[in-house]
Order: structure tokens, then sequence, then C-alpha cells
């Protein structure tokens, strides 16, 4: 029987006495690739915080591994985030460390310092651990927090917009990783991204929000409906356009970084 | 000047102090916290008054009046919504004009009231020494402890949080650790300068060093080195002690400016 990572049932959040998400209800299952898609302000980086137990519920209930958001352990969290300030004084295996109880080198200990470096080399970046970590480019610093997120030893990965102000080959690279950390290591992952395509061709299903639950299926039915078109309030050959440019001219598939 | 125990405990008094405020104003200045020390420094004044007018030992009451402060602080921002900016703001008015107040209602000069102003650390005696010693073994204790939560904090407050980090906790501990230090130094430079500890050792640290571990050794070093060099100007001069390891110190800034290139 397929495990449940995430369950939504009848979410209501609201702020200041109006709603901001209404009657969200999906499951995830263990191991499962899901895309959060919808228009600007449909309340995806809200849900995102509420499966963090960030935002409270006004209504509804939440459990992640069978647990209320906030108790669970193993949450990997990468958030909405344009650049590390460039002159934050620590090294790129120093903000790996900060996820982790253990703490920082040199008080670390031997596990703490194996968990740093296994994750920067998972995500193809171990060359880089002493480097200063507001001088790296921005799909470094991607990289750095998703490092950051397997070093908690994380099951399920949360992640706000992380190929934001990435370029096409970079953004894929970094689904590609996504998508191969995911099988390697089976994790769950539940990705918010603006790009609907590029997410619909790495995730296993696709749930579209727009304030309230519009649609949850495969990428290729998500994609089509009717319940997407109505989420984005934009004609149907819009879209149909977009997918069809994407899917005449594939985007090279980069290969993983192993690093130097 | 060594010979002298008044100066052997005053250098003492300046290396606990520089070890305190040179590991705490690392966060000061990593947090923008700058403002908030201003604030918790000058509001131990309104404290102070209060111990001398009633009677109180006035580093006591100065500490249990900065620790309120901060705790203060902390709360109004938070619940008020407003900007701590705005709520240091008032606590910190609020707290100098209850001082002036109480000081208007004594009447003739108050030489001790400066020693808590400007510092007065050539009377200090053995036992507010060992009372220093043990205050700030218990700062250091506390700031290497959370060390790891704090610097978290410093990097994504939200990302801390997600991570089960108690940021609001920690925000709490850390304006009281400040607080602490303030009372610490209290006797080294006094209410009005004690600031110019927390932020410029830091500041300078942070100008020369990337690394955190840098910046703390080199904070810590710095504002020991004020303190000792400090003393030993004033000795030479004859000048108030708590003043001259300020301009050491800020010396050292200056000087760092000016043969710093600008960052990229």
């Amino acid at each position: 029987m397929t495990r449940t990572a995430v369950r939504c049932e009848h979410v209501r959040v609201e702020r200041a006495g109006a709603p901001v998400l209404e009657e969200i209800t999906f499951a995830v299952a263990a191991g499962e690739f899901v895309g959060l898609v919808g228009p600007n302000g449909a309340g995806k980086t809200t849900l995102l915080k509420a499966l963090l137990g960030l935002v409270p519920l006004a209504a509804g209930r939440i459990e992640v591994f069978g647990r209320p958001p906030g108790e669970s352990d193993g949450i990997g969290y990468v958030p909405q985030r344009h650049a590390i300030p460039l002159a934050f004084p620590a090294s790129v295996a120093d903000v790996v460390a900060l996820s982790r109880r253990e703490g920082l080198a040199p008080f670390a200990g031997r596990t703490g310092r194996a968990a740093v470096l296994r994750s920067l080399d998972r995500v193809g970046i171990a060359h880089l651990a002493e480097r200063p970590v507001g001088r790296l480019s921005g799909g470094e610093q991607r990289r750095v927090m998703l490092a950051q997120a397997l070093c908690a030893d994380a099951r399920l990965l949360l992640l706000d917009e992380p190929t934001i102000g990435l370029d096409l080959p970079a953004e894929h690279d970094f689904y590609a990783l996504l998508r191969s950390l995911q099988q390697e290591l089976g994790l769950t992952v539940i990705a918010v991204s603006h790009d609907l395509v590029a997410l619909a061709g790495e995730c296993d299903s696709l749930i579209c929000i727009n304030r309230r639950m519009h649609v949850h299926g495969q990428p290729a039915e998500v994609i089509h409906s009717h319940a997407i078109q109505e989420a984005y309030g934009c004609e149907f050959d819009f879209l149909a356009g977009e997918i069809a440019r994407h899917e005449g001219a594939p985007h090279p598939r980069p290969s993983r970084p192993t690093g130097p | 000047m060594l010979e002298y125990a008044f100066m052997q405990r005053a250098l003492a008094a300046a290396v606990i102090v520089g070890v305190v405020s040179g590991a705490l104003g690392f966060f000061v200045v990593l947090r923008r916290l700058a403002f908030m020390g201003v604030g918790i420094s000058h509001s131990a004044i309104g404290g102070v008054a209060l111990g001398l007018v009633l009677g109180i030992h006035p580093l006591a009451s100065g500490a249990a009046f900065a620790v309120a402060v901060a705790l203060g602080i902390a709360f109004a921002s938070g619940r008020a919504g407003l900007d701590e900016d705005a709520v240091i703001g008032v606590f910190f008015s609020a707290s100098m004009a209850l001082a002036v107040v109480l000081f208007s209602l004594e009447r003739g000069y108050r030489p001790d009231l400066f020693g808590y102003l400007f510092g007065n650390v050539l009377a200090i005696s053995a036992g507010e020494l060992w009372g220093l010693a043990a205050a700030a073994a218990a700062i250091l204790l506390l700031l290497a402890a959370t060390f790891r939560e704090h610097l978290f904090i410093a990097f994504d407050e939200e990302l801390a949080r997600a991570y089960g980090s108690p940021v609001e906790r920690m925000n709490a501990l850390l304006l009281v650790l400040v607080a602490a230090a303030v009372v610490v130094g209290m006797r080294l430079v006094g209410v009005l300068l004690i600031e110019a500890l927390l932020v410029i050792p830091a500041a300078v640290a942070a100008l020369w060093a990337r690394n955190f571990r840098g910046q703390l050794v080199l904070s810590v070093a710095l504002a020991v080195g004020s303190g000792a060099l400090g003393l030993a100007a004033a000795w030479a001069l004859d000048v108030a002690a708590g003043g001259a390891i300020v301009l050491v110190a800020a010396a050292c800034f200056f000087a760092t400016l000016s043969l710093r290139r600008p960052q990229p």
C-alpha cells in the first residue's frame, strides 16, 4: 500500500479575516514529485508555509507523515529567495550545516561533517564547500539551499520557486538534479513554480490552485484541462501555444554536474 | 602601571568586557541591532537613577531595568506590529526621561552618577571583578550554546523557523544578553559608551574577515586590545579611561576605512 506523505483536508487559511486559501484538499503519496502551480497571488507560498506549520489554519486539517505540520521531522525547505547577501560571513559548508542540530565546525563532530559533505556531493558542489556562500552564482546558491535541505535528512522537500531568476539551461539542470535526487533517495517533493511547462515535464502530478483547489492530476491531463484555464483566467489557445512551443523545441537536458 | 592593584583589576575588567562585547558584538552588527543596543544601554540609565534614588545597588537596578526594557521592546514590537526602531525610540526616551526626573529630585552633585554614565574602572573592587567574571561566563556560555540558532536566524529567520528554531525565544535571549553585556561594561566605559564596544570591534572585524570564525576572533581581539591600549593611554595622559578605550576602538575603525578598498 502506498504511504501518504502529505494530506490536506478542507484547508482554509485567513489573513486579516479574509480567506487566502479555502477548501484545499489533496493527498501526496510518499516518493511522489508534485508540482504546485497557480497564478500570482494564488496562495502557493502560503500553502507551503501551512505545510511547514508556519501559518495557522483557520479550518481544515494537514498531516505530514501522519503528524500535524511543524511536528514532523525530515522536512527540507528551499524558500523563495533572490540572493544570499554578499557579505554573509559563512562558507557553503557552514550554511549547509545550519539545518543540522550537531552545530557548526569545529564542533559538528564526524557525523555532522560527513553529512554536510555528502549533501554537497549529491548536488554537485562539493568543490565549493569552503567558498563564501554570498559569492556564488544564483544557480550555485540554489544548490546550496537544496544541499541544506538534504542535510536535514529530509524525506519531504518543499521548494518555493527554486528556479526563479535562473536562465533556461540552469532551470532544466536544477529540475533534472531534483528529479534524480528524488528517485535516488525516494524523496517526496512538492515544488512551487510559475514555469508550468518546465515543471510539468519533470513531475509525477500537478496541483493547480487559485485560492481554492482547481485541479490535481497527471501533468498532461492538468495542462490540457479546462480547470487550469479557469485558474489562470486565460484562453485555452495561450496555454496550448506555450505547450506546443515547448514540446516542439525541447530543451537539452544537461547531465548532472559532478564537480571538478 | 601594573604594579598598582587597582590597575591590575582595571586591566582584568577590560579583558572580561572585551571578550563579552567582542563576541556579542558579532551578532549586534550581523543582525543590525546597533540601534537596539543604544536603546537598551541608554535605558539602563533609568535603572541606575532608580537605584541611586532608592538606595539599591545601581548595577543591580540598572541590570534589572535593562533586561526589562530588552524584553519590553521584544514584546511590544511583536504585539503592536510596529517597527522595532519606533518601539526602541519610545523605551529609550521614556527611560532617559525617568532618569532626568529622578535626578532632578536629588539635590546637589552626584559624582557616583558620572561613574555609571561614563565608567570608573579604576574604582572597581575585587568583589565587583568576580561578579563581572561570573556574569561574563554566563553570557558567553549562553551565546555558545545557542550560536547555531542565532547564525541561522541571521541567515534567514523564516528558514530557521521552518527547521524548528525557536526564533522568538532566541531573539528575546539575544536582547537579554545585550542588556547583560551593558551591565558588565557599565563600570569600564559607562552606559553611554558601552554601545561603542558592542559595535566598533565587530564592525572592524566584518571589514577584514569573511568567515564568522575569523570575525569573532578579530572582534574579541580588537575589543580586548582597545581596552588594554585605552587604559594605558588613560594612565599616560591622565584622561578618563572609558573615553580613551572607545577612542582607540574608533581609531581602529577609521584606520580600517582608510586602508580598505571598497568591496565590489
